[in-house]
């Protein structure tokens, strides 16, 4: 990037993420996607007059394991507060937030770049609060301020929310793309949220700036909203970084602002500017008494937490013995590393079973547009199954890719797909030995030059070979029959 | 005595005598309220059908021997400002004219399940902002032994109607001083509870961390009768105490021999009104004789605690009321541009003057800038302000002080003056910061007639010291069987 010679970019994100508990954060109506509107609401979520909040404790839970699950202290005691300000999604006209005392502080997680290289990112806090309504502006652009009217969907309001605020550690949009995945894949991994972006359970604002390498003061930092894929995250902040470097460059000075990513057009914009800079009014929520966590209760989330995965990735180079890489691909998503860590046991060929998902697995996954492996016709078994064939020789690694397709598009036992279709190797040396003899005989010319010192010409009878065979001759056998006839 | 004149235990008795109806009461209070309700206009509305209708059902309770509590078939006046399922429910603010709630407090529910009879709606001042009723939006409250002079307020509807016998009894909420300054004002009993007794779930929220349900009734006794079926935990109020709630009238002391009272010192002012004064030390006395121990006692931060009320009760009143927005319910201006527009038309238009002045005070005082200074300051001092009371009650059993620093006051007489009026709950304003429970209850009258209230408070959750007290000294006086000539 042409700004990396003079400017030191400066990321930090705020992510919010929807908790999957079953009912909302401050009343017992449901916690789910998709439903007709206005549905999942009740006189609290409404912030009808005198109703009251009552916290659900299993948003507590899915806090703490997130706060501990990101490397954070876990407070001991932690209030919540109310920020307020109007907003017709916002049915009471404050947030039930978390100011100055956040559940979980001072946390950390390491990111891992392509070439295996590991970055820590701190993280801030993390807290609890309700998310808003949802409004749906009947106009051609979107924006509240030019809609002849204004719907609103309370079914989100109250769905609880951690928020877990970076610290500004981040140098690159690609790091800022990869703390996502890590954040995404570690929620995913506690099970305490989908983190389904275009769904909303995760939502990221970033904020960016430049300064001159060596500066310690941060530049001006310029907030973006509205980034609704990972993909986007990083684009947008591509594009800004650009623009921030081109202004400055230019002489112009960087406005504090809010600016919107427009996917479609690929630019940020800025925000028509608000009612002047906000101030939250900030104060106790006296509705909700102040909690009290104790140390035991820590002690006990801290025990459901599963092998993370970084950790897995890194016991998978280990044990495995497959790249870095590798290891975090297929440790990113819980259910993929569970398919593979099971083929490989069952293979006993981990480096054969991680080639094959990195490879044609996931090559075909990403045609046929499916996200999860668990949701494709192969099993681990059958994967498994697979590699011992080509392992003790019943087919080919060339045979093995058929059997694959077979296997993604229609499920089954890859030995029973090579019965049936009588994909069996051949072994016997003497359908091999005829077959050889037929093409030497049909190809005296490549013959010749072989002899002659073009040793390579050798893979080109090879090929031959194996087409008389329809691939099933044995390569191996194929290749050391030719070399044995031609200098014989 | 006329049906509408008695007591909850008087009626209590004739109704399991099957000597009368459910619907013999509601008749005379009826036919009372068609009477004086033009010269007191204590209600907002009457919820004739419901009433009958729950009257009905309590007769049927009580015919088949089903449940029978003491409070089943007895007609109860309510506070506007808690939530009765399809019933316009206001807070006497135009911003929530024709407003009917989908679901009932938790309060009035429990009510309905004693099998209690609903009235009607009762004035107050709007969202409760006030002491006099002067601030309703629909109209003021008169008080029925004088109506030319206010009922005191916010919960002036539910005295005056419970001194008129338009009610056997009322609820009110307290927040400053709401139920008892009126109480005082119009010779009823009238108990603000320990925070966290009365469950607040469907009660409209003015300052949630002050506000409390409580009875107003004709006597101790009925007061604790109706206390009895409001306390107790709400899992819909997290603020709502797990403790158990006694039976206040079956545990009632017989005498008062040994019980210790506290007299402060800071709330026998220079200028307060003499005739209050001495009317108070005339129960002292009579309290004194029956066996009771009085000592004078300090509570040195009282003299901060109408500063800091009027910190915190308007900081979290200005971000209970920003719901009224126009958005889901309630007032909306129809000639705004825009949605900030409409924002701004809808409060301008929807809100009263009282309610502009708590919600920018509150505003003002969260802001950046100026919350240390204000908010988190008067936390501090509230904090001290509770710390007397602990020590206060650490020695007394109770403590003993007028209910307000003078009797009603004339129509008009305050309204222009906010300060003036806020000092009329200086007395109540302290102990209710510090949360703790206290009754207003009538000690007599002064030259022109008036009520005089006397306010008896106790330690968090001893609501059952108070009643021992006050249910004695009405025994021994007669101050609160007096009533009004209309």
């Amino acid at each position: 990037m042409s700004n990396r010679a003079k400017f030191e970019t400066v990321i930090g994100l705020e992510v919010h993420v929807e908790l999957n508990t079953k009912t909302k954060i401050f009343c017992s109506c449901k916690n789910e996607f998709g439903a007709e509107p206005n549905t999942y609401i009740c006189p609290n979520c409404l912030g009808l007059p005198g109703s009251l909040p009552v916290f659900n404790g299993e948003v507590l839970h899915h806090a703490i394991k997130a706060g501990l699950a990101l490397g954070c202290s876990i407070a001991q005691k932690s209030k919540f507060d109310r920020k307020n300000y109007y907003y017709p999604d916002l049915p009471k006209a404050y947030q039930i937030s978390q100011f100055d005392m956040p559940i979980a502080v001072n946390g950390r997680i390491d990111i891992v770049f392509r070439d295996g290289q590991k970055k820590r990112i701190g993280i801030t806090r993390l807290h609890m609060e309700e998310d808003a309504g949802k409004l749906i502006h009947l106009t051609a652009t979107g924006q509240i301020a030019d809609a002849q009217q204004s719907l609103v969907d309370y079914n989100r309001g109250g769905v609880p929310l951690a928020e877990i605020v970076s610290e500004p550690d981040m140098r690159t949009p690609e790091e800022a793309y990869l703390y996502l995945t890590t954040i995404k894949s570690i929620m995913k991994y506690i099970n305490v949220s989908d983190c389904n972006m275009e769904e909303g359970s995760l939502r990221c604002d970033a904020n960016v700036s430049i300064r001159p390498w060596g500066q310690e003061k941060f530049g001006t930092k310029v907030e973006i909203k509205n980034m609704n894929s990972f993909k986007n995250v990083q684009k947008a902040l591509e594009y800004e970084v650009d623009r921030q470097t081109r202004m400055t460059e230019s002489g112009e000075a960087i406005v504090q602002e809010t600016r919107l990513w427009d996917t479609a057009k690929g630019k940020t914009f800025s925000m028509r500017s608000k009612e002047g800079s906000h101030d939250y009014r900030y104060f106790p929520e006296p509705d909700l008494p102040p909690l009290e966590i104790s140390n035991s209760y820590i002690e006990t989330i801290a025990k459901e937490l599963p092998e993370l995965p970084l950790a897995k990735a890194e016991r998978f180079v280990a044990e495995y013995g497959i790249p870095a890489y590798d290891a975090g691909v297929l440790t990113a998503d819980l259910a993929t590393a569970r398919w593979y860590e099971k083929a490989a046991k069952l293979s006993g060929e981990p480096k054969q079973c991680s080639n094959w998902i990195m490879g044609d697995m996931m090559a075909k996954m990403n045609e046929a547009g499916i996200e999860e492996i668990s949701d494709t016709k192969i099993t681990p078994e059958n994967l498994s199954g697979m590699i011992k064939l080509i392992k003790d020789g019943t087919i080919s690694g060339k045979i093995a890719k058929q059997v694959f397709e077979e296997m993604f598009a229609n499920g089954g036992d890859a030995a029973k797909i090579v019965k049936d279709k009588g994909l069996v190797q051949i072994t016997d040396a003497g359908a091999i030995e005829k077959a050889v003899e037929a093409v030497i005989a049909a190809n005296a010319k490549a013959v010749d030059e072989i002899k002659g010192g073009k040793v390579n010409g050798i893979g080109f009878l090879v090929g031959q070979v194996m087409k008389q065979t329809g691939g099933k001759a044995n390569p191996q056998m194929v290749n050391e029959l030719l070399r044995k006839k031609i200098s014989g | 005595m006329e049906l509408h004149a008695q007591t909850i235990e008087q009626l209590h008795e004739q109704l399991i005598q099957k000597t009368i109806k459910p619907s013999d009461i509601l008749d005379s209070v009826y036919k009372r309220i068609e009477a004086v309700e033009p010269a007191v206009k204590a209600y907002l509305m009457l919820t004739k059908e419901l009433a009958y209708a729950m009257a009905k059902s309590a007769e049927e309770r009580i015919m088949n021997n089903d449940n029978v509590t003491e409070i089943t078939g007895i007609p109860i006046g309510l506070k506007d400002n808690m939530c009765l399922d399809g019933y316009e429910t206001t807070c006497a603010a135009q911003m929530l004219k024709g407003y009917k709630p989908p679901y009932t407090a938790t309060a009035l529910e429990k009510l309905q399940r004693a099998g209690a009879v609903f009235t009607g709606k009762l004035n107050m001042d709007e969202f409760a902002f006030g002491s006099s009723t002067e601030n309703s939006s629909f109209h003021t409250t008169c008080n029925p032994y004088d109506i030319s002079r206010v009922p005191g307020g916010s919960s002036g509807g539910s005295a005056a109607a419970v001194a008129a016998d338009m009610c056997i009894a009322a609820l009110g909420s307290d927040t400053g001083g709401s139920i008892k300054q009126p109480a005082g004002l119009c010779n009823v009993t009238g108990i603000r509870p320990t925070y966290g007794r009365v469950s607040r779930y469907g009660l409209i929220a003015f300052g949630s961390s002050l506000d409390q349900i409580g009875p107003m009734t004709k006597t101790v006794r009925d007061n604790a009768i109706l206390l009895k079926y409001l306390a107790g935990l709400d899992e819909k109020d997290s603020t709502s105490a797990p403790i158990a709630v006694p039976d206040y009238l079956k545990n009632l002391r017989s005498d008062i021999k040994g019980m210790k009272i506290g007299l402060p010192k800071e709330y026998f002012i220079d200028g307060m009104d003499a005739e209050v004064k001495s009317k108070v030390m005339d129960a002292v006395r009579t309290l004194q004789d029956a066996g009771a121990r009085v000592e004078e006692i300090s509570m040195p931060h009282t003299e901060y605690a109408l500063d800091v009320y009027y910190v915190v009760a308007p900081a979290e009143a200005s971000s209970n009321l920003a719901r009224f927005d126009g958005v889901q319910y309630g007032y909306r201006d129809t000639t705004a541009d825009n949605m900030i527009d409409m924002y701004k038309k809808s409060r301008a238009k929807g809100f009263g003057r009282e309610t502009k002045r708590r919600i920018m005070l509150g505003t003002y005082v969260l802001s950046s800038g100026y919350y240390d200074a204000y908010y988190k300051k008067a936390q501090k001092v509230r904090t001290l302000i509770k710390q007397d009371f602990d020590r206060a009650f650490a020695n007394v059993d109770v403590i003993l002080t007028p209910t307000s620093p003078t009797t009603a006051f004339k129509i008009g007489e305050k309204a222009a003056d906010p300060l003036t009026m806020y000092l009329s709950d200086i007395f109540t304003i302290a102990p209710n910061m510090a949360g703790m429970p206290g009754i207003s209850v009538p000690a007599g009258f002064d030259s022109k007639g008036l009520p005089i209230g006397m306010q008896v408070m106790a330690a968090p959750f001893a609501e059952q010291a108070i009643y021992d007290l006050t249910a004695f000294y009405q025994q021994k006086t007669n101050w609160h069987l007096q009533k009004p000539r209309l």
